[in-house]
């Protein structure tokens, strides 16, 4: 299996030409100029800029004055340098190298996993190959715009905690909740969950890393380009885009500059997880040990393939819709201008045609760590493990076939509601097994309730009732009332905070002794859970009364009938805000000087915890042979792998091993 | 297992949160007044499906918190297992079939109150009046078949009570949604299309009229009121705004010049 992702390249021992794995040395200037990283990012991201000058000049100018009445113009410059220069940064960091040498006919490295590892935190701001390590950036990029999201929502809640301005204007106050939704969705849940994947996924099945390494490294460094564009747009001339992460048209097609950060940035993300998820559907088809049929893969595994499936076939329709409103704004192509012929609820189902898919992206992977954290901490297999995976496959299909759900209340003609209606409320069954699967695994378990299993419980709490209010509104005159009401936020947010957030603690506070090798403080681990699922619920759940009552979601400013609520929600919401704090001092000083944690703390029977923590840089010195599920808690003698003891020493390459002793059986048999 | 008891007493706290939790629903003020014949539908309907959720809803937290209650690990059980149980088809079947039985039931009733709130009621009187959406006010035209003479534009929403209103709605710029939560109906306002809804009100007052859906900077201050007047204050009102210039009347159907619109608005205010 390891030789899955060698090169067909002969190997060329060196080649100091090439990038990757080089271990840092002592650059001079010139030669950090050239070398891939920040120095060389920045100078071709100004040639990025200059490029996207000449380029909008050129085309102006022999256009001619007719057309054009300024050669000079910023928006143009703007949208194409939005453009250029991330691209130029991701040349200057080194993200093609390899495939330019190739191009090029140049000597090049073939992947042998010599880069792998991190050895100082700097290492973790350099292009890297290594599964575990881009993991680790994913997870800790994706927090830190969970704690900017965070923080833009404490400001709305400011804005909210009265009637009337209070500190900023509606222009402001409607760019916030436009990023805020923007960086959540796309920057901080979509890509923590392929984070977690990148670190525990190829452990999972026995694999020495992903199947495309280089494309692997890539797909992370769009991440904070794409990220960081959507909190620039905060500079834009106009302020940043102001039309929510729907950005509907023709309101997208009118807003100021600031609209193509967010056009651009999504594309960024987008092509990020259209690269992951074909790189993780390539990893689960093709690299698993021997003896991991589909039916012995860890649920997580299942989660992330059916993800995948949905980033793949779903993604290119959000980049489609935002294609168009770049082209409308820019070239005047008049897609959505209802005086030229334009419809405007073409964008509506495209957007959402990817959207609602998008959901389940958020959380599917979510489920398949609930599946890991309550199999393990209730010693037990999971209950209904086929269902479990074949539930997960039914929501892949079903997510495709409701879409118009979210545009009740469109325009759209009246018979596509009747459809979009039974097949919304059939989408909640698969959900449904997965829930009463989940209390059945509990059901006369030994249930050890430390964080990550609160935050499990947490979740099949909440999530419970994100699932009813969305059974609700898919009853369409109940719909055609709340409709983009507070209810919606409400419902909203507990999917994706009572759901997607409470399953990401799960997984953080499972995975972290894996991750960094050190064990959590459970205490503050205890309080972290307390505080975020009381202030949770009480922040929420009051608007979905506010909802009903007829507030309307996106304002400023509101009716004076709502204000005592309001204000309830907005301390409710700082105290939510403030519990964050606990969780990231909590993690800070335990990666720091937490105690050292064993290589299986949880006595879990999937292969990742049968190494080390954290795992070796080779991941296994001989690939891992599986015998049978990977949950069989109780039962007698079971064995999920069997894999040789991997030395806590670094620096052995992959199949140098092939003399070492047959396996040991390392699964727990109690 | 847990002992007969241990269950017995879960079943009935889970039975008694089951009564409270409903009885509940009854208690909060989930909505703002009925002022329409649809606004009851919805809301009945809204009852049902607070009735049918609540028992799920409790089944889940019974079943967690007994779990955590009878099952949680006790000192010197830290390297035990529990019992090996892999699933059990006939339950699974059971919580696949149930739940997709009452789900069809639920939206199969949502069709029945859809098509009631749809329908133009027999009987009844209907009139047709024109909405118009633009940053960020509304606007409303009275045809000629409501006024019997010129066709009115006004930025005042009055309906006679015990009529059926057929709102025919169109926008100037952005995507709009017109929403009139004591109704409980709304749609979207989109440019290019007119759309529509039918109301029925049968409630004397005056209600809040909100724009629904985000259409720019002053989105949040795009409210207004409709008034529901008894037919002869309806007939009055309309003869009152043809007498008086205060209002954009026009006899062409297309919406006032947008350059105009301001001024006139300004006197009406927020309402």
């Amino acid at each position: 299996m390891a030789s899955t992702v060698q090169s067909p390249d002969p190997v060329r021992p060196g080649t100091g030409s090439s990038p990757f794995g080089d271990r840092p040395q002592r650059l001079g200037l010139g030669a950090k100029l050239r070398a891939p990283g920040f120095y060389r990012a920045a100078w071709m991201m100004l040639l990025g800029v200059a490029f996207a000058f000449g380029l909008t000049w050129l085309v102006r100018m022999s256009t001619g004055h007719t057309t054009f009445h300024h050669y000079i113009d910023g928006e143009a410059i703007l949208t194409v340098a939005l453009i250029a220069a991330p691209l130029m940064f991701l040349v200057g960091i080194g993200g093609f190298d390899y495939w330019f040498y190739w191009a090029a006919g140049r000597p090049t490295r073939p992947e042998d996993h010599s880069g792998h590892g991190a050895y100082t935190w700097k290492d973790y701001f350099r292009i890297n190959t290594d599964h575990k390590v881009i993991g680790v950036q994913y997870t800790v990029t994706s927090f830190f715009f969970l704690l900017v999201g965070g923080l833009i929502a404490m400001l709305m809640r400011i804005e909210l905690a009265q009637p009337g301005a209070q500190f900023i204007d509606a222009n402001t106050y409607n760019g916030l909740f436009s990023v805020h939704a923007s960086i959540l969705i796309f920057f901080f849940i979509i890509p923590v969950f392929a984070g977690f994947a990148n670190f525990v996924i190829p452990l999972m099945i026995g694999a020495p890393d992903m199947a495309f390494p280089r494309l692997n490294a890539l797909s992370y460094w769009l991440l904070p380009v794409g990220g960081a564009m959507m909190l620039l747009s905060f500079l834009a001339p106009g302020g940043a885009f102001a039309d929510g992460w729907t950005a509907y048209t023709p309101l997208s097609t009118d807003m100021p500059v600031g609209q193509v950060f967010f056009s651009l940035g999504v594309q960024f993300a987008g092509a990020s997880s259209i690269m992951t998820a074909l790189n993780f559907l390539v990893t689960i088809i093709t690299m698993r040990a021997p003896g991991m049929s589909f039916f012995r893969m860890p649920l997580l595994v299942w989660a992330n393939f059916a993800t995948s499936l949905l980033v793949v076939i779903a993604t290119p329709f959000i980049a489609a819709s935002q294609f168009f409103v770049i082209l409308d704004r820019s070239l005047g192509f008049n897609f959505f201008n209802a005086g030229a012929g334009g419809d405007v609820l073409m964008y509506q189902h495209v957007f959402w045609f990817y959207s609602h898919p998008a959901v389940y992206i958020m959380m599917l992977p979510g489920f398949g760590i609930i599946s890991e954290v309550i199999a393990v901490k209730s010693r037990k297999p999971i209950f209904g493990y086929r269902m479990m995976a074949f539930s997960l496959l039914a929501i892949v299909v079903l997510g495709f076939t409701v879409w118009a759900h979210h545009m009740f209340t469109s325009g759209m003609a009246a018979w596509i509601r009747i459809p979009m209606a039974i097949t919304t409320a059939i989408i909640a069954v698969p959900t449904g097994i997965k829930i009463f699967s989940w209390l059945a695994t509990l059901w006369r378990g030994v249930l050890h309730l430390d964080t990550s299993m609160l935050f499990a419980l947490g979740f099949l709490t909440t999530f419970t009732l994100g699932g009813i209010s969305g059974v609700m509104l898919a009853m369409i005159p109940f719909d055609i009332h709340v409709s983009a009401s507070y209810f919606i936020v409400a419902h909203i947010h507990y999917v994706l905070f009572g759901g997607s957030l409470m399953t990401i603690f799960a997984g953080v506070y499972y995975w972290f002794p894996k991750m960094t090798g050190r064990m959590y403080d459970e205490r503050l681990g205890k309080w972290h859970f307390w505080s975020t699922f009381v202030f949770f619920n009480l922040t929420f759940a009051p608007m979905h009364v506010l909802g009903l009552q007829g507030m309307p979601r996106r304002v400023a400013t509101y009716s004076t009938q709502f204000a005592d609520l309001n204000l309830f929600i907005s301390i409710c919401s700082w105290l939510l805000g403030l519990s964050t704090l606990i969780f990231l001092y909590n993690m800070v000083t335990s990666w720091r000087g937490g105690p050292r944690a064993g290589a299986n703390p949880w006595r879990g029977m999937t292969i990742e915890w049968q190494v080390s923590s954290p795992p070796p840089v080779f991941n296994f010195d001989r690939v891992p042979t599986v015998v049978g599920g990977p949950y069989e808690y109780g039962v007698p003698g079971a064995v999920h792998a069997i894999l040789k003891p991997t030395p806590a020493t670094v620096g052995a390459a992959v199949g140098t091993a092939s003399g070492a002793p047959p396996g040991v059986k390392l699964a727990p048999s109690e | 297992m847990p002992s007969r008891r241990a269950i017995v007493t879960a079943a009935v706290a889970g039975l008694i949160a089951i009564a409270a939790g409903i009885a509940l629903s009854y208690q909060i003020h989930w909505f703002p007044v009925q002022a329409s014949t649809q606004a009851k539908e919805t809301d009945t309907l809204y009852h049902v499906l607070v009735i049918a959720s609540v028992p799920i809803f409790v089944l889940v937290v019974t079943v967690i918190l007994f779990s955590v209650w009878q099952f949680h690990m006790r000192p010197g059980e830290e390297l035990k297992d529990g019992p090996p149980i892999h699933g059990n088809t006939r339950l699974e079947v059971f919580w696949t079939a149930i739940p997709a039985a009452l789900l069809l039931g639920l939206v199969s009733y949502s069709f029945v109150v859809l098509h009631n709130n749809e329908k133009k009621p027999a009987g009844v009187p209907e009139v047709q009046i024109g909405v118009t959406g633009q940053q960020f006010f509304w606007d409303y035209e009275y045809p000629s078949s409501v006024t019997g003479g010129k066709p009115l534009k006004s930025y005042q929403l009055y309906l006679p009570e015990g009529y059926t209103v057929y709102f025919n709605m169109r926008s100037k710029d952005v995507i709009h949604a017109f929403w009139i939560p004591a109704f409980r109906l709304q749609e979207d306002v989109v440019p290019g299309i007119t759309t529509h809804y039918r109301a029925t009100p049968d409630r004397l007052g005056t209600y809040p009229v909100v724009c629904n859906l985000l259409c720019g900077s002053g989105h949040s201050l795009m409210r207004s009121a409709v008034h529901v007047v008894p037919p002869a204050q309806f007939r009055a009102w309309l003869a009152a705004q043809e007498r008086s210039g205060s209002t954009v009347a026009t006899a062409s159907t297309d919406p006032p010049d947008r350059a105009a619109a301001p001024a006139t608005v300004a006197g009406v205010g927020a309402g």
